[in-house]
């Protein structure tokens, strides 16, 4: 059957170009890689191969003819011992093979229904059973009894970072699991975040369930290109083959007197990225419970720590098994004269400030986000549909929202 | 840190049966038509985005895949990643029908070219960030180690690939921790349109795994089996777990770096000269005569083919598109 050459798109964006020149005449004979023409383009001319065996029948648009449209039959192939049937010099290529759309695609301008699927029902805090026994934790003890319960649990859960096994941790929180699960599943890397964590990456890939501590988030935009390229999307571009159940986590946010390259605050970074779960709890029984669930989670999760939380005491439920929802704020203080949204320390700042609120008067709502990516706007408004008033505190940043009846109001943090 | 290059030296080609040999042609066979396909389909618009061709590069692909335990070894590579799919055997339809971004594609149509995975296969992707792969490789390789399952990981990169600096931090953490990886550099000579000259302080890149102490090999990415060879050393090393080792395997692409690629950076000669003269199939097509088989047997394959891709691009250009709602799905696994 005799091969029709059409003129092809050298760009995604190219809708036509110059046939330049053509290499070839009619009756050359050409075969897989001959260059048959010069394409030009407004931004390059590039050469036209053949992929086929054959005679060159016919040469329909003539060099030096502009504005050839993509998709133009611009010569003909006859193949061995056939002959030529010229097309029609110009002509598009046929129906059935320029569109890449199907019969599905809609016809009418109407618009299609885009079905989203149904959000999940709103999880809630387990219930703590009566007469269940309440210790005092610090956030750091919580946080390492996590790891280590999860760990028993399931053997495809490890930690890597640095000095996370023989130096207990930067600052502690691992204290102790080196000597219970051992050295293949305390590791310690050196000082190479973009590699530990794309290694930490690919072992989740691989099925196991890495968490990676980095010493700081700052150090993190090392490997950052891992937690948004690698984690977050590969699951989602190989229609759901890659799954990275791998938990980043680490101290984030404002130490003391650190300096700037040691005090930023990651959470709006890594909130705004689809496919990543971003957990920031503040009291030791939200971080036992919330990374749990983080370890459990197939997503990948960023759970951002605060240094300066790490040594306060909270009591915790003591129970075999307490895992927290994802996605799901906590009213930490009830309140009807204005609601303070916050998370991580600024919790602890939101809850002295409704205390300072309250001696003038004032009753305030606290909202502990607990997760920043789902946000869990369902609370935050029912909140504000309470009070009327909103104010939140991002760490040390305050934003104010307005309520659907009275002005703003702005309360200092 | 030479021993298996001066292991390999001592028998640099593998040999084979002439049903193995018949096997690999086919593969190489396969790839080279497809991708001239994908070429034509790229230019009349079904397929958009990137496409990166593999055409030139075929044995390298098929050479180490063939030395492979099947369901037990990780693969994992860039975005020029058409090749690696079609050496496992899967179905061309799928392949062409993930380019022209169908539902029926191996990614469900919401990868593309760049990002084809087959977990089914062990095959990991099909990543569009230079050098991520390597690093995601030694984690594929940490999690064979650490489940003991006698696995390895093989992780290509290119030469351009091979300056990133996650690659070095991964090659000292594979020798560390001696993880069953096999670091493969695809040194096609440029990175781009920057020859390995212009970009490159050394361009031996199989010295390159020399300060972490990981042996090199320098293997003729052009002769399948050559390169069989090759991965039999190799592979034997670090199944035995002796940690990692960086093969570079030099080849060559006849395309662009991609199809919007106007290759001005060489010459037409230059390439002309590495297709006439170290085309991998014509050289394993050779092989195949001295081995005694018929010419007519060989054009018969070309024939049989050339009708399979015929057939993945007539699937890919009729079969239809994800649904809308394909938009929502996969970003999460859980829902909360």
């Amino acid at each position: 059957m005799p091969i029709e050459l059409k003129m092809p798109a050298l760009s995604p964006t190219m809708e036509e170009g110059t046939l330049a020149k053509w290499l070839v005449k009619e009756g050359d004979a050409v075969s897989s890689g001959t260059v048959l023409a010069e394409i030009e383009t407004d931004k390059a001319t590039m050469e036209f191969e053949s992929i086929d065996e054959g005679t060159v029948g016919k040469i329909l648009v003539p060099e030096g003819s502009e504005g050839v449209k993509v998709g133009t039959v611009i010569a003909v192939l006859a193949g061995e011992g056939e002959d030529v049937i010229p097309a029609k010099a110009g002509t598009s290529s046929s129906e059935n093979e320029s569109s890449g759309k199907t019969d599905e695609a809609p016809a009418s301008a109407g618009v299609t229904e885009v079905v989203k699927p149904a959000p999940a029902a709103p999880a809630t805090d387990p219930a703590i059973p009566a007469g269940t026994n309440i210790v005092k934790l610090t956030v750091r003890e919580a946080l390492r009894d996590a790891m280590a319960e999860e760990m028993r649990r399931d053997e495809r859960v490890f930690v890597m970072g640095e000095e996370v096994a023989e130096y207990q941790g930067a600052y502690k929180v691992t204290q102790g699991l080196l000597e219970e699960f051992g050295p293949g599943r305390v590791v310690d890397t050196p000082i190479t975040e973009y590699g530990f964590a794309g290694i930490g990456t690919g072992a989740a890939m691989g099925g196991l369930r890495p968490v990676v501590e980095f010493m700081t988030f700052n150090f993190a935009m090392q490997a950052i290109e891992h937690i948004v390229n690698s984690a977050a999307k590969t699951n989602y571009m190989s229609g759901g083959q890659m799954r990275c159940p791998v938990v980043f986590r680490g101290p984030n946010g404002a130490a003391s007197r650190v300096g700037a390259q040691h005090s930023q605050n990651y959470g709006p970074w890594y909130a705004s990225v689809p496919g990543l779960i971003v957990i920031a709890p503040y009291d030791a029984s939200d971080a036992k419970g919330l990374l749990k669930a983080a370890i459990r989670s197939e997503d990948p999760v960023v759970f951002l720590e605060n240094e300066l939380v790490y040594g306060r005491t909270f009591e915790v439920a003591q129970l075999d098994d307490h895992v927290l929802p994802i996605g799901k704020a906590r009213i930490v203080r009830e309140g009807s004269d204005v609601t303070i949204v916050a998370y991580s320390i600024a919790v602890g700042l939101a809850l002295d400030a409704a205390e300072t609120l309250a001696g003038e008067g004032i009753e305030a709502e606290v909202v502990d986000l607990r997760t920043l990516r789902p946000l869990d706007k369902d609370t935050i408004l029912a909140s504000l549909a309470k009070t009327n008033y909103m104010s939140g505190g991002q760490m040390r940043c305050p934003v104010v929202f307005r309520g659907p009846n009275g002005a703003a109001s702005r309360v200092g943090a | 840190m030479r021993s298996l290059q001066e292991r390999f030296e001592q028998d640099r080609r593998f040999k084979p049966d002439t049903e193995l040999l018949q096997h690999l042609y086919e593969q190489m066979l396969l790839i080279r038509r497809f991708e001239e396909k994908a070429g034509q389909l790229y230019g009349l618009g079904l397929i958009g985005g990137f496409c990166h061709l593999y055409i030139g590069q075929e044995a390298v692909a098929v050479g180490l895949q063939s030395a492979l335990q099947e369901g037990k070894d990780s693969v994992i590579t860039g975005y020029r990643d058409h090749g690696h799919m079609l050496a496992y055997g899967i179905d061309p339809k799928i392949i062409m029908a993930e380019l022209t971004g169908r539902a029926a594609g191996i990614s469900r149509g919401k990868g593309g070219s760049m990002h084809m995975f087959s977990t089914e296969h062990a095959f990991y992707g099909g990543h569009g960030i230079v050098g991520a792969q390597v690093s995601l490789g030694g984690g594929l390789a940490f999690a064979h180690k650490y489940r003991q399952d006698g696995g390895l990981c093989l992780a290509y990169f290119g030469d351009g690939a091979a300056n990133q600096g996650q690659v070095y931090e991964t090659m000292n953490m594979a020798a560390l921790w001696k993880l069953p990886i096999v670091f493969v550099v695809e040194n096609n000579q440029y990175a781009m349109g920057t020859s390995v000259k212009r970009s490159s302080a050394e361009t031996e890149f199989h010295r390159r795994g020399t300060a972490f102490r990981i042996p090199g090999m320098d293997v003729n990415g052009m002769d399948v089996l050559e390169v069989r060879q090759s991965a039999e050393v190799a592979f034997a090393h670090v199944r035995e777990g002796n940690g990692p080792v960086l093969m570079e395997l030099n080849t060559y692409r006849y395309r662009g770096h991609s199809m919007s690629d106007p290759a001005k950076y060489r010459t037409r000669e230059e390439v002309q000269g590495v297709r006439d003269t170290s085309d991998p199939i014509e050289g394993a097509k050779a092989d195949l005569l001295k081995m005694g088989v018929d010419e007519d047997e060989l054009k018969d394959i070309d024939k049989r083919i050339k009708a399979q891709v015929a057939e993945a691009a007539e699937f890919a250009e009729n079969s239809p598109l994800p649904a809308e709602s394909e938009l929502y799905t996969d970003v999460l696994v859980g829902s909360y």
